[in-house]
């Protein structure tokens, strides 16, 4: 009797131990969730806040003053970021989804999964390392730092992106649509055209925006390429002034009035890059819900 | 034929109805061709993938040649770095940035995975993207902002816990260095950490929902705990995902630059303290790339790219292929 006691004793306790391991873990994994949401809070509320005070309509509509001077604005670089960014999506949607097209649509080629894992390890390289990428190969030749050149580097950033995110979205299409316009005697290619393309182009779409938006948040390859330019610059040959990076001049320069201006610029940045990413996310949402 | 309307089946049927059989006949001896056109053609665009990826590294070593010449392998061991001397090595960092990555490890791993079980096996499904959304809008917010955010609001408070760290902690070498700069080992690594988490969270997610639901279910229904069922069924059955999508993270804290730029302290000198500012690669190249005068200087900047882009290729590489044989390419990857 008093083994058996003793015994149920025992279990008793192991039984609440466990249930108190259980407890703790929780509470511990709320813990981290919370740290998480709370660093995007305290950053988001940090640019808001800054951010807020110093936008106004000059700030959105005027040239930069000359360098200690209050006042004056950053349309320029609005202009410019997106203009290099718009040229860079000219170059890299087509190489992007091209080869989508071939890695999803001829999958018996070996060279197909070859570059869909390329694109993969493309990801990961570094931005800086892109920006010296295009150094070499568009500013030293040409001799001058150019938006072209800026370009370059984005479009490089943004293909593997639109690749991947193409590949998804050429997967998710039902084979038997494919298998009704072939068996009609339609060529692949005008399928692909036709079909494929058509019913994945939300999707495709989505993907371009998410590389657009990835793009437009980069500095660090426009250090040696776009360089940044203090006037209007609508000429891609010539050094182009880009929002992120003129948040990088003008937070580490001097002047509390350029502090402020990063801080708003950093607000724009990121009310657009943060906009663009959930409307393409409730559009996904709509989409797949029909 | 009318290509522009949306595709549904019902446009396929009437699509169906257009086609006539002399019109089909006529297509098949146009398809061979256009078909072995289209092929051509995107086999082409999916090759210029590889080309760019091969020209990168080509133009990279093309760029270092005059200082891989005059340094060869010494510039990863050597320790100084003098402009005007014309001496060139690159060791302090290389430590600098490892050093700082395994920092940001330490601190983003557990809070990152501790997030990824939360949302995978506590939180009801409803309530799920109400937690999971908010952090991967982190991980959509420029490196540069998070640079700015880090400047003046984080380094003024971890310059205060440095110097109460280093009034009440000082005899521990860690913590012997000048704590009043803010910027540095330190702050550079917390930073780094708060973008990963996003990034490992995210993924490792992805990874454990690929858990069998019936194995956990088995655990839950021999009599276990939800813990018992995580620690004994899902991350086994998941850990080389995880290992993963932490290497993942490390390529990622290795290769950030905008932020460990400006909070990161950069200085050539070898580290000793945690207070200690240094650079990393990625920042290295980012402050002085624009100010080098002479080629022999430019190639050496550009030969620390090439390391870089050596040391996050491997990596990139590695958690590539330890997360797809655990997925079978289910979870892509590009955060």
């Amino acid at each position: 009797m008093a083994m058996s006691a003793q015994k149920s004793e025992m279990s008793r306790r192991r039984y609440l131990f466990r249930k108190a391991t259980e407890r703790l873990q929780w509470v511990g994994m709320l813990l981290c969730t919370s740290v998480t949401v709370f660093f995007l809070l305290t950053i988001l509320g940090y640019v808001i806040y800054h951010g807020a005070d110093s936008i106004d309509w000059e700030f959105l509509t005027a040239l930069p003053l000359p360098p200690g001077e209050t006042g004056g604005g950053i349309a320029n670089a609005l202009v410019g970021s997106v203009m290099v960014v718009a040229a860079a999506t000219l170059m890299a949607v087509p190489i992007g989804m091209g080869a989508a097209i071939f890695v999803n649509e001829f999958p018996s080629a070996r060279l197909g999964r070859t570059v869909r894992f390329m694109a993969e390890v493309l990801t990961g390289v570094p931005s800086i390392v892109v920006g010296l990428f295009a150094y070499s190969m568009v500013v030293s030749p040409m001799g001058s730092f150019s938006g072209f050149s800026g370009a370059v580097a984005y479009a490089f950033i943004m293909v593997p992106i639109i690749l991947i995110t193409s590949h998804e979205a050429f997967r998710l299409v039902p084979p038997s649509l494919r298998e009704a316009s072939l068996a009609l005697g339609v060529p692949k290619w005008r399928t692909i055209m036709r079909v494929v393309l058509p019913v994945s182009s939300s999707a495709l779409l989505t993907g371009v925006v998410l590389a657009f938006s990835r793009a437009l948040g980069e500095a660090a390859p426009m250090l040696f390429t776009a360089f940044g330019n203090p006037f209007w610059n609508l000429n891609l040959g010539k050094p182009v002034a880009t929002v992120p990076l003129l948040i990088y001049t003008y937070a580490t320069g001097p002047y509390d009035d350029w502090h402020r201006k990063a801080w708003g610029a950093s607000l724009v940045l990121l009310v657009v890059v943060l906009v663009t990413s959930v409307l393409t996310r409730a559009f996904l949402r709509g989409k797949s819900h029909e | 034929m009318n290509g522009d309307a949306e595709i549904t089946e019902r446009s396929l049927g009437k699509f169906l109805g257009a086609i006539s059989p002399r019109a089909v006949h006529h297509d098949t001896r146009v398809v061979n061709f256009g078909d072995r056109l289209f092929y051509l053609a995107t086999q082409c665009v999916a090759f210029s993938v590889i080309i760019i990826a091969l020209l990168l590294f080509g133009e990279l070593v093309r760029g270092s040649w005059e200082s891989i010449q005059q340094f060869g392998l010494k510039f990863l061991v050597g320790t100084t770095w003098d402009p005007v001397a014309r001496v060139f090595g690159t060791l302090p960092t290389i430590i600098g940035t490892l050093v700082k990555a395994a920092i940001a490890l330490l601190f983003a791993v557990p809070i990152s995975i501790g997030s990824a079980m939360f949302i995978t096996f506590y939180v009801p499904k409803w309530f799920r993207p109400i937690i999971s959304y908010p952090i991967e809008l982190l991980a959509g917010i420029p490196s540069i902002v998070f640079g700015l955010w880090g400047l003046f609001v984080m380094v003024p408070i971890i310059r205060t816990v440095q110097i109460w760290l280093k009034a009440n902690f000082g005899w521990f070498p860690l913590f012997d260095g000048p704590a009043v700069y803010g910027v540095g080992v330190l702050s550079g690594s917390v930073m780094l950490a708060i973008m990963i988490i996003p990034i490992i969270t995210a993924i490792s997610r992805d990874i454990l929902l690929t858990v069998p639901r019936s194995q956990i279910e088995g655990m839950l229904a021999l009599g276990g705990t939800k813990w018992e069922a995580i620690w004994k069924v899902a991350l086994p059955y998941s850990r080389i995902g995880l290992v993963g999508a932490v290497v993942l993270g490390l390529g990622r804290a290795i290769g950030e630059t905008m932020a460990v730029t400006m909070v990161g302290g950069n200085s050539f000198d070898l580290i000793h303290s945690l207070f200690d500012p240094v650079h990393s690669m990625a920042s290295q190249i980012a402050s002085e790339f624009t100010e080098a005068t002479y080629s022999l200087y430019v190639s050496s900047l550009i030969y620390v790219g090439l390391v870089l882009f050596g040391i996050t290729v491997v990596i990139s590489l590695c958690a590539q292929l330890l997360i797809w044989r655990l997925s079978k390419g289910k979870v892509a990857v590009f955060e």
